[in-house]
């Protein structure tokens, strides 16, 4: 039987998810101390080691930890971050510190992967905008802003015959002729493209049946959508997801554990409907988020800082702790936040070299040390 | 009856110095004449401003949105869908695009929306006088680090982007000059603001600090003396460049599609008479923006742009809306609607950077392209809206109609919009499955209000329907 592609799923934590009490060291007195008015009391602390801990609301992804299939990696990020949501999701996203720039890692790497645009749905995303981290120029993406069965161009048009004639014809309407401008080619391509795209995974739906039961939650229902594409051997290598908003200054409990009971049930619904159809050997998830929070909490919740926590979850991983947690000694801390200590790009480099098997320099714009987290 | 030609020509203008106008629009302003309607838009002054109470009413968020979105969408969608003040709505999204700051670094709405408010309250003035303001703008002095340039320690943010991108552009000046320009700007700062903390956020206010200011001997673009920052404005609006520039910009917005800015040093023009038109009357008119654009409507290379210019999202987004129609209060759901120019890549309010946002063929992506068609299908296809419903009335008038008519009917009461002959042929062979269209009788009407809203599908998901 020949060896499956790797396929890779990223889960972004949008908004700036507090590492701090995400993996919580819980023997340290600096996280009491710190932490007056959102520390997780210490009986509700899921111990995953002797030092450190997961939010209570994370049972499910401890879970998978004790089955050996998370790797947390601990500060995370990178030098002299400006703690703002829109460009330090930017620098995660184009791997650019230092200027703007219009195309993101995995937009290059599906380059990469499929260079000639052979299959147009290369790359998934789920959610309402393109992610910067998919976008390279001629790379086509297909994006689902709401649920995957209703997937398509011209929604609205009723009746599914009549359904099929109306896209023939917008098929024929863009099919490029002599004679016609650049952009209107260029438009032509991504018109047919979308469609094309669309076509193809309408079908993912209709061929999907499982016994697993997700939960009511939109990162559920993108989880399902995403389960739903890869068991339809669609070809689909990179899948993009996105949950929020994990921006918690004020109201950070309960707010920040609802946030990852979703996530957490929603993972553990995806993982266990990968398993049922024998698919999870070959997959790989991502989370991660573009910053952590603030050591000391604001009263009611966190302001941004720096070093973050990543995890990646899958039969083939390594389960277990990679990195070492910032010290949260007062003259330790950078502006008050954790120290970055592991760069992000080492994280991006061991998936893309070790797991997509592509080389990683020109895609995550220089070479860094690779994690050890991936199963031979 | 209105010409054809003139409705064209009118719908164009609208469609550019507005955000479009339904058939009624049209006829009416037809009748008035093409430049006293250009005279009209042109005086904002005489029409109501918008009821900005019924947007408090509904959303009263949207009056301090704070840090996140969407209320601060939704506090300039409003003003885009209601306005009668069009062109003048139009130059506030053209000043954004130029003095692009953004919330990822103001992380503040209620300062946007007041630098919005700016560039509308000087949207037809002066540009000398608007560069000025806008160096004072609290919003823009953080965005550019400007509360950070002091006469000790030089800070040149500003400096380098008030030449580079928002008067002259790389290549007529030195890196001597921005450093000048740097110097004539210190002092020019924020007040000490109360912090946010307990209570939230307070307004900023400019504070010019004389003790911070560099007051010594400079020389900026071969002028000499010791320059403030109101002398650098004065000297750089008087450079030819400086006119040539905002013309290239205004042709971009308003004309056709120009390459992007940053490529500006290194590709021309694609009508260099008509910047040179601009930018002569941009000097004789001492920097009036009102004089600039009443030369560019009238003008035949204007009058001859048809279709040249790639919609923006939010002209996409808000021209839908106002075609339409039923969205002029802010109901439930508003935040959702003035999220979608965000959604196809063009978040108001907070470009990506101080170059602003890529425009031309660069909205257009696989993700942006299927979001901006099925927008606008799911608003035209929806015969309970009263925009839509009056098209297929008008239709209805003509009835029965045979396919050609269909086709031409629609694409008539949409814009006027032009297809090519092609696209024309694919939209009547449609037609034709449908036979004639009737309204005789129950059944009959409810078949011929359906194929009209797929046939209106059907044109606005036309890559033609993409431009403007």
């Amino acid at each position: 039987m020949p060896a499956k592609d790797p396929i890779l799923v990223v889960l972004q934590l949008s908004g700036g998810n507090d590492y701090f009490n995400t993996v919580i060291p819980y023997n340290d007195p600096l996280y009491r101390d710190n932490r007056p008015a959102v520390g997780i009391p210490d009986d509700q602390i899921l111990h995953i080691d002797n030092e450190m801990g997961l939010h209570p609301a994370m049972a499910p992804i401890k879970r998978l930890y004790d089955e050996g299939k998370v790797a947390i990696m601990h500060g995370v990020g990178y030098a002299n971050s400006p703690r703002s949501h829109f460009r330090s999701m930017d620098i995660w996203h184009t791997c650019e510190p230092d200027k703007v720039i219009p195309d993101g890692w995995l937009g290059r790497a599906i380059r990469d992967i499929d260079p000639n645009k052979e299959n147009v749905v290369t790359a998934v995303s789920f959610g309402p905008s393109l992610f910067r981290a998919l976008v390279a120029p001629g790379v086509p993406v297909a994006c689902v802003g709401g649920a995957l069965e209703s997937y398509g161009l011209l929604p609205g048009i009723q009746g599914e015959s009549q359904r099929a004639k109306i896209l023939d014809r917008f098929a024929r309407m863009y099919s490029p002729l002599v004679g016609r401008t650049n952009v209107m080619e260029y438009l032509g391509t991504t018109g047919l493209d979308s469609m094309k795209g669309a076509d193809i995974l309408k079908m993912a739906p209709q061929q999907y049946a499982s016994t697993v039961k997700y939960p009511e939650t939109p990162i559920a229902k993108k989880l399902r959508g995403i389960a739903q594409v890869h068991l339809a051997n669609l070809g689909t290598k990179v899948f993009y997801c996105d949950h929020g908003s994990f921006d918690t200054h004020a109201s950070q409990n309960p707010g920040h554990g609802n946030l990852w009971t979703a996530v957490s049930e929603g993972v553990e619904a995806f993982v266990a409907d990968l398993k049922e159809h024998d698919a999870a050997d070959n997959v790989i998830m991502l989370l991660f988020s573009e910053f952590g929070r603030r050591v000391h909490d604001n009263g009611s919740g966190t302001d941004h800082g720096a070093a973050g926590v990543a995890f990646v979850i899958g039969d083939k991983v390594k389960g277990g702790q990679y990195g070492q947690y910032p010290s949260r000694k007062a003259e330790d801390l950078v502006q008050g936040d954790l120290n970055p200590n592991m760069d992000f790009r080492s994280v991006y480099s061991t998936i893309v070299q070790q797991w997509m098997k592509l080389d990683p320099k020109a895609i995550v714009g220089g070479t860094f040390e690779q994690p050890a987290f991936l199963k031979n | 009856m209105a010409l054809k030609e003139d409705l064209t020509l009118m719908a164009h203008l609208m469609r550019r110095a507005g955000f479009g106008a339904s058939r009624d629009e049209l006829e009416a302003r037809v009748a008035k004449g093409y430049e006293a309607t250009v005279d009209e838009l042109l005086h904002p002054e005489q029409q109501e401003p918008v009821d900005v109470f019924t947007l408090l009413r509904y959303q009263p968020g949207s009056l301090l949105p704070g840090g996140q979105p969407p209320m601060g969408n939704v506090n300039w969608m409003y003003f885009l869908v209601n306005t009668k003040r069009t062109l003048e709505e139009k130059m506030t999204i053209f000043w954004h695009h130029l003095f692009a700051t953004g919330n990822s670094k103001v992380d503040n709405y209620d300062q946007l929306l007041d630098q919005i408010a700016l560039f509308r309250r000087c949207a037809l003035g002066s540009y000398r006088d608007l560069l000025v303001e806008v160096a004072k703008n609290p919003a823009m002095i953080f965005w550019l680090d400007n509360n950070q340039n002091h006469g000790t320690a030089v800070n040149e943010n500003w400096g380098r982007e008030l030449l580079e991108l928002f008067s002259m552009g790389v290549g007529n000046y030195t890196e001597k000059d921005v450093r000048e320009a740097s110097r004539a700007f210190t002092g020019w700062t924020l007040e000490n603001k109360l912090p946010r903390a307990p209570y939230g956020r307070f307004s900023w206010k400019f504070e010019y600090r004389p003790e911070d200011h560099d007051d010594g001997e400079k020389e900026f673009l071969g002028h000499r003396g010791r320059l403030d920052g109101e002398d650098i404005i004065d000297i750089i609006v008087q450079q030819p460049a400086c006119g040539r520039f905002i013309a290239r910009h205004l042709y971009n917005f308003f004309v056709a599609d120009e390459p992007q800015v940053p490529s500006w040093s290194i590709e021309q023009p694609r009508d260099p008479k008509a910047i040179d038109t601009l930018a002569t009357v941009f000097q004789e008119s001492k920097y009036d923006m009102r004089a600039v654009l009443r030369t560019l409507f009238n003008s035949d290379f204007f009058k001859n742009a048809r279709f040249t210019h790639m919609k923006s999202p939010a002209e996409l987004v808000v021209s839908t809306l106002r075609l339409v129609g039923g969205f002029e209060l802010p109901k439930p759901g508003y935040g959702e609607l003035s999220m979608q120019p965000s959604y196809m890549g063009q978040d108001l309010l907070n470009p990506p950077s101080v170059e602003g946002w890529h425009t031309g063929r660069e909205w257009i992506n696989s993700g942006s392209l299927m979001a901006r068609i099925n927008f606008v299908a799911e608003l035209i296809g929806d015969p309970s809206l009263p925009g839509v419903r009056a098209i297929i009335d008008r239709l209805k008038a003509q009835a029965p109609l045979g396919p050609e008519q269909l086709v031409d009917g629609c694409l008539d009461l949409l814009g006027p919009v032009e297809v090519n002959a092609e696209t024309r042929q694919e939209l009547v062979e449609q037609a034709k499955e449908w036979g004639q269209l009737r309204w005789d009788s129950e059944a009959n009407a409810n078949a011929a209000d359906q194929h009209v809203g797929e046939m209106l599908q059907l044109i606005v998901a036309t890559r033609e329907y993409q431009f403007a």
